[in-house]
């Protein structure tokens, strides 16, 4: 089939786009628009590397037609931090050594960042290992990125104080 | 993957009428049919996306109490849903329970009760198999098959259902709203699901364009709330379908059992209401003693189907403690491994 027009804020940006229906959401990031920080590890939503937020929420875009999210709101990993200015959740993976080769990495960052935004887990490790079980990491730095989100947690939840008071 | 016409109707009679023609298939949160297509196991020749059709992504309440899930709402957000998780704890709980937060996210009402088994000879394209091809032969026989059925399994097919949301709907009773070519028609969700028998490629209740609109839960399901849970044993703790899984819901008066309700999954073609055991329970004590011969009752006629003799007994303890469990009555808030039989039950610890 011919391609159809669609229309995606990617990273702030407005994007105008002809897609083959069957593109993902994930190919479309890495092989249109060079956005490679998204990674593909499984392509059938059991690993979590392809993670981003669509409107908010956290999906695997491998799962995703691009042409299904026609008019939606994307963020990738290269969105995340203020120039160059590490987001606290990358401050905090560096620090805690949540990363090790790195590949999973962007993913398990943006699935933080959705776990964050849903309030669910709170600081309770177990519900943070819980809320993060969709991303896979042969690295094993489980351990590291627990730490990193519990100390990202406290200092958003800081930050949103101070912007209250 | 295949070549494929796509278009989104903006209503519900056009959606029903492009999906009536044949090589169809609705795309709503596509977790599954993308998976599918991407492993050469569907391969429609029109995809129809229904995740923006309007109205149906609303949870009403209904003048007679019971409650109405459009087809569109997320599986994470009717989880989330405090008055919902309230009302219909083994719901959430099972919802939870399922895959991960992203695919919880994307993944729908609808999709959720139409997902395909997983047996991974259907999933092998190289592999016989009846329900991608009907006549072919069945490779699970014989096979790599101690996940298979245990319950209900023919000669031409021994898969599982793999949905833990469909498990405590079936339970409590759900019924689902289909809008087809002649208009709308409700089917119990007991019905809604087949066994294989001689067609194990035939697996519900729809036909050619159906379009399920929503679920419904009817009013008397609420009055389970105190004391109903979902239990799942898998291969890890979490992100990873049942080998076994069991609702319970009761209505316990003075030691005694007023109302029973109780569901197996991973154990058969569909959603598995014991009945049986339910007859048990009803007016019996609330005790370790009727709660084991309830399980004896819901396994009655469990046979193995391969090298799953295991899963038999590993159902009646599940029911056993999901019985327990629910006698002790539904946690505050939910454990922090929702369903786990190892998460320390219930919930307390969990609970800052
Ligand atoms: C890695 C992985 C792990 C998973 N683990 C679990 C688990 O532990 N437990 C569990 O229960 N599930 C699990 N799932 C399955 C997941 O829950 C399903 O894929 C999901 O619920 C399907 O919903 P969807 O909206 O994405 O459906 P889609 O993929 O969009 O559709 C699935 C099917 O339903 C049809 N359909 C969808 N909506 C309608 C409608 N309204 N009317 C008629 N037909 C419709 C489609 O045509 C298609 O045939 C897992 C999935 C993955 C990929
Ligand atoms: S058990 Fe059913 S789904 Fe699996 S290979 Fe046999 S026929 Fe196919
Ligand atoms: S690449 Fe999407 S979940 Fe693995
Ligand atoms: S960071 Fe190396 S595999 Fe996950």
């Amino acid at each position: 089939m011919t391609s159809l027009p669609i229309t995606l804020t990617i990273n702030g940006h407005r994007h105008e786009l002809e897609v083959d229906p069957r593109v993902t959401l994930l190919d479309l990031l890495r092989e249109r628009l060079d956005l490679t920080g998204t990674k593909k590890g499984c392509d059938r939503g059991q690993c979590g590397a392809c993670t981003v937020l669509v409107d908010g929420k956290r999906i695997n875009s491998c799962l995703a037609l691009a042409v299904s999210h026609d008019g939606a709101d994307v963020l990738t990993i290269e969105g995340v931090a203020h120039g160059e200015e590490l987001h606290p959740v990358q401050a905090a993976f560096i620090a805690h050594d949540g990363f090790q080769c790195g590949f999973c990495t962007p993913g398990q960052i943006m699935s933080t960042l959705g776990l964050i935004a849903e309030g669910q887990a709170g600081d309770d490790p177990e519900r943070i290992r819980e809320g993060l079980s969709g991303n896979i990491c042969r690295c094993a730095a489980y351990g590291g990125i627990v730490e990193a989100v519990l100390e990202a947690q406290e200092k958003l939840a800081t930050a949103d104080r101070r912007a209250a008071a | 993957m295949r070549d494929f016409d796509y278009i989104r109707p903006a209503t519900i009679p056009d959606a029903i009428a492009a999906a009536a023609e044949p090589g169809s298939a609705y795309l709503a949160g596509g977790t599954n049919l993308l998976d599918l297509m991407k492993g050469g196991i569907a391969s429609p020749e029109r995809i129809v996306d229904i995740s923006r059709l309007p109205e149906l992504n609303r949870i009403e309440r209904l003048d007679d109490g019971g409650l109405r899930i459009g087809a569109l709402v997320r599986n994470a957000d009717l989880a989330h849903d405090a008055a919902f998780a309230k009302a219909y704890p083994a719901v959430a709980e099972a919802l939870l329970s399922g895959a991960s937060a992203q695919l919880r996210n994307a993944a729908t009402v609808g999709g959720n009760l139409l997902q395909r088994t997983r047996c991974s000879y259907f999933y092998d394209t190289a592999s016989a198999c009846n329900k991608r091809e009907p006549g072919a032969g069945c490779d699970a026989l014989g096979g790599e098959n101690r996940l298979h059925a245990v319950l209900g399994w023919s000669d031409a097919c021994i898969a599982t259902h793999p949905s833990d949301f469909c498990v405590p709907l079936v339970a409590l009773d759900a019924v689902v709203e289909i809008e087809g070519k002649e208009g709308r028609r409700h089917v119990t969700l007991a019905e809604f699901h087949r066994l294989p028998g001689e067609t194990p490629q035939r697996e519900n209740a729809l036909e050619p364009g159906d379009l399920i609109v929503a679920v419904r839960l009817p009013a008397e399901a609420a009055s389970f709330a105190a004391n109903a849970r979902y239990l799942k044993v898998r291969e890890r703790t979490s992100y990873a379908f049942a080998v076994v899984s069991a609702a319970a819901a009761l209505v316990v008066d003075g030691g005694k059992i007023r109302a029973a309700r109780l569901a197996l999954g991973g154990v058969a073609a569909k959603p598995w209401r014991a009945r049986s055991a339910e007859a048990v329970l009803l007016g019996a004590d609330a005790n370790e003693a009727t709660f084991a011969s309830a399980a004896n009752a819901a396994l009655a006629d469990a046979s193995p189907s391969g090298d799953n003799a295991f899963k038999i007994e590993l159902a009646r303890r599940i029911v056993v403690r999901a019985l327990t469990s629910a006698l002790a009555g539904t946690p505050e808030r939910l454990p922090a491994l929702p369903a786990s039989p190892f998460s320390s039950a219930p919930g307390a610890r969990h609970d800052a």
